[in-house]
């Protein structure tokens, strides 16, 4: 076996002399000779990994691959379905790069942490402004997961074991959904016309607001039928349509849960995003995730804390409301940030241009030959168009426009919930980034195939 | 220290609003209005901030200060690795070509992203010695959730339903035993033996034909390695259960050994851990998990493939668990892991786990004559005090960690594992200088004096920190969780 | 130190008979248990009606770092609960054996008291702890 030949990072400050003092004072003459309660069969395996790069070299590297992805913003994009296209404030990625943010650590330290936890306890008020609702958590990992352990907290809080799921709900939520569920044996009904489901053994009825195809649903109804079995109404609900529509804590909802990405997070091929959580008050002690509480000091001071930890796996263990530890707190920062910088006024204003813009678009496509648009109500800035062709031949043909279809959907899983005669659908989002030349453009080329 | 008017952090964003201020100007609508749906369906109030730009920096700006963090303090939080974030990976993954891609864009318009996720995956197996691996998990506990997930799945399709047992050591983190009865197992504690390992015999008892498995840290949560680790994994085998291995604690194994080899059957890895990712304040964090050849048909959607004619694609294994995410995984920190392994490479992995235990290690020796060491043998990337010779004086952990914060450095790990009375976790990482780490060990030694000669200033503190103690329990027994407007 | 007017459970409850008559007999956490537990936040406690038996749990009690289970030392019915723990639940650290009180009940078997510890053997139990 060969000696470490010595390897100098710049990440590690210790030189070989350095090394070699602080083994002396161990009584040791080799790095190795640290590791020597693993025994030599497997001690020291050869690691096949490409060498280590200079910064410059990184640079030429990640920026060739990253070269071979097309931006959003480099051409017209109308794909949405849950990450959405929306402009980033410059002030939010300037103070979430700040190392005192970027760089701390879960606050269980509240006296050296009172930035984050401030930030957090901020986060809490604005979201649960948004929604409509009492209170929220410190966030989820993401607008799924946050669904899927809504779904478990409804079942914890009713002793009941059966959900009832709209079918319009994300096809991917669904599943996170799903896996969820599965594992604790609570049984899903995932059906088109809820209605008749939701009895005295649902423990809730999950919906989604928008829904997956970007209607706007009756929530007063849902809430009906669901007070009337003592079931919990779920709603995932998007944020920026909070900007407009009501919320869903307007129709007393239970839970609302959904995805912080639209406020001032990058579509990031996916991830990290951020969850979002908030529930009644009545509720806390069944809710997952941290929360930030408001108290004193010994001097009577303000401060911030990680409150009602007994909920939490690092107390409660197997008994937890949850598993989860580290969740998504820098984006919590940044949508906070969003808030704060957008504001009442701007977040009413973004909204209403991602409405106008998609009710422009959709005006325009319906009166395309060939294409129509199956649902006649009330929608933000998503909307399905039935095609005239196979909508992943029509978008090949967009993306040699340089232009970003929809999401086609005449495919499993987004196929089943629809009418029959939508078999060819297309799922469009336009936003505020959309410009009226982006449109102009995406209907004269859907235009094209019209018949 | 209060600065006054609005760069003073006491007033919250509501407080400070005034009606008409804007922080954002939002562009003019280029199209003709369309008509507006029903106003019943319309909000008719949106309580957020009217703060101005300027306002807006000021007061984030002065929060941030509040703050200890890695870039300003040393951060020795055993278990945590609170290594140095490097800042190309931040460039890196701030590319609009990662930064500004939507996930569900066509394969043939995001090559780059996806080999570069397939390229990472190559590299995690191959640390880990393992066959297999999903990134699709969101963070450490999402990781767990999946591998116990997997371990069930696989007996089940095996036809056993028999297994319902998770054995889980008694020192392990929290979040073991969560994600297990989360998968619904039933947990059963593994006692530790006097040497911090595995206790055999108690594993033996546990090993028969209702054990699904065991979820193992390695090296421990008390900084050690199990040098009974494979016969661990044996008994585990015979008995028909999996292995699960917690790798939270990698920064101490990177090039030394690979847990695929020493038995485990599937892993999770922490990325902001191991593998320098930022904490953020509490994430986001990366949880890939990692699979011997039998399980790789289970792993959690998607899995990036390579087609025959060279193109990237994702996929889902063919008895997948699921989707456990809304997509595809954290690609965001998923290319800032991938561009600390390119830029270090093998030996520089392996200087990693040398130089965080020779630190581990030197504060150890250096401080074992005056803090009481439950296990007084070579420990690996973090050492665990007991402060109970503190505590015979009247000074708890708790009081010590917190007067370390006096003094600019950031609390060990206190009050884990479980274990131990009074423990505190203290893990330097191989990124801390050795004058950082002499200036640490002079404040415990100062400390353990102020224990006996001014027990009063370590009892209450901190005392210079922006706050002091605060009032937990007035916390929770009234809970105020959001700022609410006077009525 | 450990009242001598009650029984003690290895769970750390008491129970103190108010009347022998009518089996009704008065339940709550020692002084160890609050100093271990520390400032309790919040009960978790059964409805007045509900029945209990011995040494199952029936509640929990959480304080700002640990929760625990509590257990009913006998079987019977709950008669009803101090409901002033749950504006207060810091008269259980302040006063655990007299203000702080948790419930009330009806037991079904007095004789399960026996099987429960003496003032002198709780003692003795806690200080082996």
């Amino acid at each position: 076996m060969t000696p470490d030949a010595h390897f100098q990072s710049h990440y590690i400050p210790n030189t070989e002399q350095e090394q070699a003092e602080m083994l002396a004072t161990l009584g040791l003459k080799s790095l190795d000779e640290l590791f020597l309660d693993i025994s030599d069969q497997y001690r020291n395996p050869f690691l096949d990994l490409p060498a280590p790069r200079s910064e410059q070299e990184i640079h030429r590297e990640l920026s060739s691959l990253a070269s071979r992805n097309r931006p959003l913003n480099s051409g017209p994009s109308f794909l949405g379905a849950g990450s959405y296209h929306h402009f980033v404030p410059s002030v939010v990625k300037a103070i979430m790069t700040r190392g005192e943010f970027l760089t701390a650590y879960t606050p269980y330290q509240p006296e050296v942490s009172q930035g984050t936890l401030q930030v957090i306890y901020e986060f809490q008020t604005l979201i649960g402004n948004l929604y409509g609702m009492e209170v929220a958590n410190a966030g989820m990992y993401d607008g799924a997961t946050s669904l899927a352990e809504a779904v478990l907290m409804a079942c914890r809080v009713t002793h009941r074991q059966q959900i009832v799921v709209s079918e319009r709900v994300a096809p991917a939520y669904q599943q996170v959904i799903r896996t969820y569920a599965q594992a604790q044996g609570i049984e899903i009904r995932t059906v088109g016309d809820w209605e008749p489901e939701v009895n005295a053994n649902t423990a809730c009825l999950v919906v989604q607001y928008p829904n997956f195809f970007g209607e706007i649903e009756d929530l007063s109804r849902h809430r009906q039928a669901t007070r009337q079995q003592g079931a919990l109404l779920v709603v995932s609900a998007d944020p920026m349509a909070m900007g407009l529509f009501n919320p869903p804590g307007h129709y007393d909802a239970d839970i609302v849960t959904g995805e912080g990405q639209s406020l001032g997070i990058p579509t990031s091929y996916g991830g990290p995003y951020l969850g979002l959580f908030t529930t009644k008050g009545q509720y806390i002690r069944q809710m997952p995730s941290r929360l930030v509480g408001k108290t004193v000091d010994t001097q009577g001071r303000t401060g911030y804390v990680l409150t009602l930890q007994t909920r939490e796996q690092h107390i409660r263990r197997e008994r937890a409301t949850s598993n989860i530890c580290t969740n998504e707190a820098l984006y919590a920062l940044a949508a906070t940030i969003y808030l704060a910088a957008t504001g009442k006024q701007g977040l009413r204003q973004v909204a209403e241009l991602c409405y106008h813009k998609a009710h422009y678009a959709a005006a325009r496509i319906k009166q395309l030959a060939g294409y129509w648009l199956p649902f006649a109500g009330t929608f933000f800035q998503e909307f399905v168009v039935q095609c005239p062709a196979d909508p992943a031949t029509i978008n090949r043909r967009l993306l040699e426009q340089n232009i970003l279809g929809g999401l086609d959907i005449s495919q499993p899983p987004y196929r089943s919930p629809l009418p029959p005669g939508v078999d060819r659908g297309m799922l469009l989002c336009v936003t505020e980034m959309n410009t009226r030349e982006d449109i102009d453009a995406l209907v004269s080329a859907l235009g094209e195939f019209s018949q | 220290m209060n600065k006054g008017g609005n760069r003073d952090t006491t007033r919250l964003l509501m407080e400070r609003s005034v009606p008409g201020r804007v922080g954002a100007v939002i562009p003019p609508l280029d199209l003709p209005a369309q008509p507006m749906p029903d106003p019943a369906l319309l909000r008719s109030q949106l309580d957020l901030p009217e703060v101005s730009e300027p306002e807006v920096v000021q007061y984030f700006t002065n929060l941030s200060q509040l703050n200890f963090s890695i870039d300003t303090h040393f951060y020795p939080l055993g278990s945590c690795t609170m290594k140095y974030n490097p800042k190309v990976n931040d460039e890196m993954a701030f590319l609009p070509g990662f930064a500004n891609i939507h996930p569900l864009q066509p394969a043939a318009t995001s090559q780059g992203a996806l080999e570069l996720l397939h390229r990472l995956q190559g590299f995690l197996t191959e640390v880990t010695g393992m066959a297999g691996i999903s990134m699709a998990t969101l963070a450490g506990a999402h990781g767990e959730l999946a591998g116990v997930l997997m371990i069930r799945a696989y007996h089940q399709g095996r036809g056993d339903t028999r297994r319902t047992r998770m054995a889980i050591p008694d020192s392990a983190h929290g979040t073991n035993p969560a994600s297990a009865a989360m998968a619904g197992f039933d947990v059963v504690t593994l006692p530790s033996d006097q040497n911090g390992n595995v206790n055999l015999e108690a594993l033996h008892q546990l090993a028969g034909p209702d054990l699904a498995g065991a979820m193992i840290t390695l090296p421990s949560t008390l900084g050690l390695f199990d040098a009974n680790i494979v016969e661990v994994c044996r008994v585990v085998h015979e008995a028909g259960g999996l292995v699960y291995g917690d790798g939270a604690n990698l920064n101490a194994l990177l090039g030394r050994v690979k847990l695929g080899q020493l038995g485990f059957d599937v892993a999770h890895l922490n990325l902001h851990k191991t593998f320098s990712t930022p904490h953020g304040g509490g994430g986001p964090g990366a949880g890939p998990v990692c699979c011997g050849e039998s399980l790789i048909p289970y792993l959690a959607a998607p899995v990036v493939s390579q087609s025959g004619d060279g193109g990237y694609l994702l996929v889902t294994p063919e008895h997948s668990i699921g989707k456990i995410g809304g997509f595809h995984g954290n690609f965001g920190v998923l290319v800032r892991a991938y561009t600390y392994i390119r830029t270090l490479g093998a030996a520089g992995l392996k200087a990693i786990s040398g130089n965080a235990v020779l630190n581990a290690n030197y504060i150890m020796a250096a401080l074992k004559d005056i803090y009481h060491l439950p296990y007084d043998r070579r420990c690996m990337h973090e050492v665990v005090f007991s402060a109970d010779w503190q505590k015979d004086r009247g000074v708890s952990g708790l009081e010590v960690a917190k007067r370390l914060l006096d003094y600019g450095f950031h609390a060990p790990t206190m009050y884990f594992p479980l274990i131990v009375p009074e423990a505190l976790m203290i893990e330097p990482t191989e990124s801390e200088t050795r004058e950082t780490l002499d200036a640490f060990i002079q404040t415990l030694r100062e400390i353990d004096r102020e224990v006996t000669e001014d027990p009063d200033l370590v009892r209450h503190a901190p005392h210079t920190t922006p706050v002091s103690r605060l009032d937990e329990a007035r916390a929770a027994r009234q809970p105020d969780l959001r700022w609410r407007r006077p009525v | 130190m450990s009242p001598a007017d009650r029984k003690y459970t290895r769970e750390h409850e008491w129970i103190k008979v108010e009347d022998a008559a009518t089996n009704r007999a008065l339940v709550g956490i020692t002084e160890y248990a609050q100093d271990q537990l520390g400032d309790v936040v919040y009960f978790d406690l059964p409805q007045a009606g509900v029945s209990v038996r011995a040494m199952q749990k029936m509640g929990e009690v959480e304080s700002v770092k640990a929760v625990s289970d509590l257990y009913s030392p006998v079987s019977g019915q709950v008669i009803e609960v101090n409901s002033g723990l749950i504006d207060h639940p810091e008269m259980v650290n302040e006063d655990p054996f007299e203000k702080g009180w948790i419930m009330r009940v009806t037991m079904s078997d007095a004789t399960e008291m026996d099987r429960l510890m003496s003032p002198e053997d709780y003692e003795a139990y806690i200080a082996g702890l």
